[in-house]
């Protein structure tokens, strides 16, 4: 459900890029998702057809660029990667982890005519 | 649909408590809607006439542009949800001026974050301005149980949507009463998934979770037990009669949240309010110290 919100707000964005940028079709939207964001990259790719019908975006790819996840080991006192939120630091087993990066939902560029 | 939650057009709507600036509306104001001139609630960054265009995604600026054909690249790098975010921090430098604490309470459907608020408010409403704003897929249920205890309470009904964002909670503090000094709580739809992702301008997320829930929620949904800082394990009193496991839940949810505080309580029972209103307090002098002082 809320990735079709998402691609609500994708769409918002591209639509305040046309009129500021005089583009008046776009061919890609490019994506930075991050690991431990709250999206699912499958469901928005699913989501974003159906948004982007009879608007400025209709038709256009969504290419997503995931970011790993890294969190601060307080235990290891350094950064390590995670896959989720509930993983353990890969090197010394605690949840001592404070997240650091992967949690970005960004319009990163889009390809446009 | 709304750019930011995705509900249908013009089946949000909030309640209004008291008559100001906009008369002429029907009881229920569509917060969607555009081309009203009380631009005091409306932080939306487009004009009347482009309505559809950022709400809808149904019409296209399609606007064909000479000399434009060849692909360009456009470096955007703009978040999905800044605008949101944008609406929020307005929202949470409203709360700082009004020296307001604002708290956003999240939970599944049924941990019993209306029966804890009703017990809060009526406890707390002494020491107190207090302000509620209740977020439902429908109904003015919950409002109407806070507001037999005296206090204030705006419903937002998100109609499709599955979450309150900053532009609700915008309006809905609008028509609640001027809270200087108080405490404003959000209950939020109850959801533990997509609310994690919208910031509303509060100074914390308290997650309700209850016992008759998995211990394991914590790490079926870390999102949303990530993004609060305190976790209220409600129906504390059932614990005895459903083998309930207190350590697993709170291990579980430190393994999301190093840092989450926990609290135990009982909404029916009373059992443990003592302590979350401790909490509050502190929260309260650490924030505003000399409002905090005059309610002592």
């Amino acid at each position: 459900m809320h990735e079709m919100a998402l691609c609500e707000g994708i769409i918002g964005i591209v639509e305040e890029e046309a009129r500021k940028r005089a583009f008046a079709k776009v061919n890609v939207v490019c994506l930075e998702i991050g690991a431990l964001s709250h999206v699912a990259p499958e469901a928005m790719k699913f989501c974003f057809e159906a948004v982007a019908a009879r608007t400025i975006a209709q038709g256009a790819k969504l290419e997503i660029v995931e970011t790993p996840g890294t969190a601060w080991c307080m235990a290891c006192s350094r950064s390590v990667e995670i896959k989720q939120r509930y993983e353990p630091c890969p090197s010394c087993g605690g949840y001592q982890l404070q997240v650091t990066g992967g949690e970005e939902m960004r319009v990163r560029e889009l390809e446009v005519d | 649909m709304c750019t930011v939650c995705g509900c249908s057009d013009g089946k949000a709507s909030i309640e209004h408590a008291h008559d100001h600036d906009h008369g002429g509306h029907d009881h229920h104001h569509h917060h969607h809607g555009h081309g009203h001139g009380h631009d005091r609630h409306h932080h939306h960054d487009h004009a009347p006439g482009d309505a559809g265009l950022l709400d809808c995604g149904a019409n296209p600026a399609g606007q064909k542009i000479a000399g434009m054909s060849s692909d360009r690249i456009i470096q955007v790098e703009r978040d999905i949800l800044g605008k949101n975010d944008r609406l929020a921090a307005d929202n949470r430098a409203r709360f700082r001026a009004d020296d307001v604490l604002a708290f956003n309470l999240v939970s599944s459907p049924g941990a019993g974050k209306t029966s804890l608020l009703v017990r809060a408010v009526s406890e707390l409403k002494d020491s107190f301005a207090i302000g509620v704003i209740e977020g439902d897929q429908q109904t003015s249920n919950d409002a109407e149980r806070i507001r037999a205890t005296g206090v204030p309470a705006i419903q937002v009904n998100t109609g499709k949507g599955c979450h309150l964002d900053a532009a609700m909670v915008a309006d809905a503090y609008d028509r609640l009463p001027w809270l200087n000094g108080g405490l404003l709580f959000i209950e939020n739809v109850g959801n533990l998934v997509c609310p994690a992702a919208f910031d509303l301008g509060e100074a914390c997320k308290i997650v309700v979770f209850s016992t008759t829930e998995g211990e394991d929620k914590p790490l079926k949904y870390p999102d949303m037990f990530a993004a609060s800082s305190l976790m209220l394990i409600n129906k504390i009193d059932l614990a005895p009669v459903l083998d309930f496991d207190l350590a697993r839940t709170i291990e579980y949810a430190r393994r999301v949240n190093p840092n989450i505080e926990v609290l135990t309580v009982s909404a029916r029972t009373g059992e443990g309010f003592a302590a979350f209103y401790a909490w509050i307090r502190k929260r309260a002098v650490a924030l505003k110290p000399a409002a905090m002082t005059a309610a002592e």
